[in-house]
């Protein structure tokens, strides 16, 4: 299987380890994955912001990278969101629409995909409190939400719980959103800044000592809260615990 | 948690906030568990600042309101309690999710055939003996409703509670024209004490301190000050209201649903109130959005399982009238208003937007909402339906309220009529991008942004600048007023290399 890597844009400037969880752990099963280098972003700041125009020219360049792979898989739920959900500011061709549909978040490939069964490299001792992002929970349908009445199913936690050690802890709010939002962290940074203390503060008050994560935006923004407010609590993305990080 | 002391107060538990706790233990003397010694409560935050039709500074009027911190939490607190019964009452009902798509299909079949339900309407009513009027817009139905007071020299109005009517500035115009409005509904008429809008679709002064309800029937009905017990000061204003009632010259309500093949409206409340207004003066002149209509009277049972449910998390409104024809020696006025609502119907993308019910359960789980308090909107309607309601009056006044919200979906999982809200709050996004309603410096950035990100080249330059720049600049350059991340956020940590270049090194042989 041939796979592209998609490594977002704030995550190659910012958590590259993140990355580098995402392609060893896919190496690790044994695919071909490929860094198309000329990569650099899947437009959604943009899109978010009502400018759809201004990202034709990077949608274009997203759809260059990444043709003809089997799959295109990145660790980030928010872009991988706006490439199935709302990559339209190119002309829809065959190729555009390939593209789209073979981009999947790593979670998503993991469980959905590669049915991966055992991470027998991987142990995690520790208390973890689960953060879906709302694009993984609510866009991607990783999980169930609190809001609707469905059974209960969580492939964050299906993948998670096969790691050894690992302990899950109970947010009062488990899917309420973090505040990161994209550009709404700046554009209205005082209620992003306190929806990211609560949330930060909710998973200490449930003891955990890590938050884990499939979206790195929203741990690099609960990240710069808990560490302005003060809550001794750690970050890291799902795919490094799967991958085996040892804290 | 070894350290108590290096916990921010954020972290300080609910069941320790009268307390000091040290070292993980609670202080039983007098130091850790008296209260504070304020000399006055913490004054309520206002709402947006209005300045004409200058665009609404949603952002900075939510900041505000952060900022007086007992009135966040109670106000994020009592909602999200609000959320957690709605969600309790989902799952007492097996069906939920089938009310909820057969709500939203009977909704979307009766806009699609409005004109024939108003027309099956407006006949059955007029055969029960209703004097049925149209109004194109607010002006026209504030006109046609003092035109009915004046007919009967009424000089006094009771009225519950009924969004319409504050779209229409209704109030104002009544006081204008010299007519006396007593809301009967308990939050709204402490909203029209105090000269404000009511925040909320549902609970009106939700954004209130009982401490500021004190002060507010201090000044106006002359209770205690002092005194904010919630007993005494409901008690309070029942006895200053209910005189003016028994003794008001007409009443009006709202309605929440209008019965084509009946005729007949029905009026949910919990204080009965609509109930007050109908039937003690005999007068009564309900007040109608054109999209208020359903079809059929069984259809009514669709809609009240799931309206209380998704507002209050309470199984059913304590009252349900309908209310089908003029009573003996009396005379009931429907006023059926359209005000934008038929150009709402033709905008492809947003014209869902008028199955709303008006439950408010998108504002009770928005968590931007719950930290902003409604007036911050500086609308009408506030919260995630606001956001798509609100441009559709006035497309620049409203131009930012479509960014104050993160898009997390949870308001379209929770609408008991299944409107996709964060999907069209993104479409107006979009709209008011093409419409120019957006701020220069904010295309000027994205731009600028859509341009670096499609050149390679340019923008692997630009990340290296960056990172240079996180490394190599001391803090207060970072955490400046102009840096909006960095006021209530550390920056991320700039790695040693990027991902790009580890993967150049590592695995050059790939990419």
């Amino acid at each position: 299987m041939r796979i592209g890597l998609f490594i977002p844009c704030y995550i190659d400037a910012f958590f590259p380890e993140v990355g580098i969880a995402t392609l060893e752990l896919l190496e690790r099963f044994g695919h071909e994955v490929e860094y198309p280098r000329d990569q650099t972003c899947c437009g959604q700041p943009m899109a978010n912001s009502g400018f759809n125009a201004d990202c034709a020219a990077t949608e274009s360049l997203f759809v260059r990278n990444f043709s003809g792979f089997d799959y295109v898989v990145a660790p980030s739920g928010s872009c991988v969101h706006h490439v199935r959900d709302n990559f339209d500011a190119i002309e829809q061709t065959p190729e555009v629409k390939e593209v789209r549909a073979r981009t999947y978040e790593i979670v998503e490939f993991l469980h959905d995909i590669e049915k991966a069964d055992a991470f027998p490299w991987a142990k995690f001792p520790h208390r973890v409190g689960l953060h879906n992002s709302c694009g993984t929970l609510r866009q991607l349908k990783h999980a169930a939400p609190s809001e609707l009445r469905e059974p209960f199913f969580s492939k964050p936690m299906d993948l998670l719980s096969k790691v050894e050690g690992i302990e899950f802890v109970k947010p009062a709010r488990p899917d309420e959103c973090c505040g990161f939002g994209g550009t709404f962290s700046v554009f209205e940074e005082a209620v992003s800044a306190k929806m990211g203390y609560d949330k930060v503060s909710d998973h200490a008050h449930a003891g955990a000592e890590y938050i884990v994560s499939a979206d790195t935006s929203c741990l690099m923004h609960q990240q710069g809260c808990a560490e302005r407010i003060g809550v001794p609590i750690k970050f890291i993305h799902i795919a490094q615990v799967l991958n085996g990080a040892s804290a | 948690m070894s350290d108590p002391d290096m916990l921010h107060p954020e972290l300080r538990g609910p069941e320790n906030n009268d307390s000091i706790t040290r070292h993980g233990r609670r202080l039983d003397h007098a130091e850790a568990t008296s209260k504070p010694l304020r000399s006055r409560p913490e004054p309520q935050p206002r709402g947006a600042r209005i300045h004409g039709n200058r665009p609404i500074d949603q952002a900075e009027a939510a900041a505000r309101f952060i900022a007086a911190p007992e009135h966040e939490k109670m106000h994020d607190e009592r909602l999200w309690d609000l959320r957690q019964k709605r969600d309790r009452e989902m799952h007492g009902i097996p069906e939920w999710e089938d009310l909820r798509s057969l709500a939203s299909a009977i909704k979307e079949h009766t806009l699609v055939h409005l004109d024939d339900y108003l027309e099956q309407f407006e006949a059955n009513a007029r055969s029960n003996g209703v004097h049925v009027h149209w109004a194109r817009d607010a002006a026209e139905h504030n006109r046609v409703v003092h035109g009915i007071l004046k007919d009967h020299g009424a000089k006094s109005l009771i009225r519950s509670k009924s969004m319409l009517t504050e779209e229409c500035g209704f109030r104002p115009y009544m006081a204008s024209v010299g007519i006396e409005v007593i809301e009967t509904d308990l939050g709204e008429r402490i909203q029209q004490l105090d000269h404000e809008d009511p925040s909320h679709v549902v609970v009106p002064a939700v954004h209130k301190l009982r401490t500021d309800v004190a002060e507010v029937f201090a000044k106006t009905i002359g209770t205690d000050p002092n005194n904010s017990d919630v007993h005494y000061l409901a008690e309070s204003q029942r006895e200053a209201t209910r005189p003016l009632i028994l003794k008001a010259d007409a009443g009006m309500t709202g309605c929440n649903f209008a019965v084509a093949e009946t005729g007949g409206v029905v009026v949910c409340t919990n204080e009965g109130n609509a109930d007050l207004s109908a039937n003690v003066p005999k007068l009564h002149i309900a007040s109608i959005g054109i999209e208020k209509v359903i079809p059929r009277l069984e259809h009514v049972a669709v809609f009240v399982r799931l309206l209380s449910r998704s507002a209050l998390g309470s199984p059913i409104t304590q009252y349900t009238s309908h209310f089908r024809g003029p009573r003996e020696g009396g005379e009931m006025h429907f006023v059926l208003v359209d005000n934008g609502r038929s150009e709402r119907l033709g905008l492809d993308e947003f014209w869902t937007s008028l199955k709303c019910i008006r439950c408010g359960a998108c504002m009770n789980t928005c968590p931007v909402y719950r930290r902003s308090g409604g007036l911050s909107y500086g609308a009408t309607y506030s919260g995630p339906i606001g956001l798509i309601i609100d441009p559709t009056f006035n497309a620049r006044k409203y131009s930012n309220l479509p960014f104050s919200s993160t898009l997390n979906g949870s308001c379209s999982n929770v609408c008991p009529v299944k409107i996709n809200i964060h999907e069209q709050i993104y479409a107006w996004r979009r709209e008011l991008v093409k419409r120019h309603e957006t701020p220069f410096v904010k295309k000027v950035a994205m731009k600028a942004a859509g341009e670096l990100l499609s050149r390679p080249a340019a923008y692997r330059a630009a990340i290296a600048a960056a990172d240079i720049a996180l490394a190599h600049l001391p803090r207060f350059v970072l955490y400046n007023g102009l840096n909006a991340w960095g006021k209530g956020r550390e920056n991320p940590h700039p790695p040693k290399q990027t991902f790009h270049s580890w993967h150049h090194a590592n695995r050059g042989d790939k990419g």
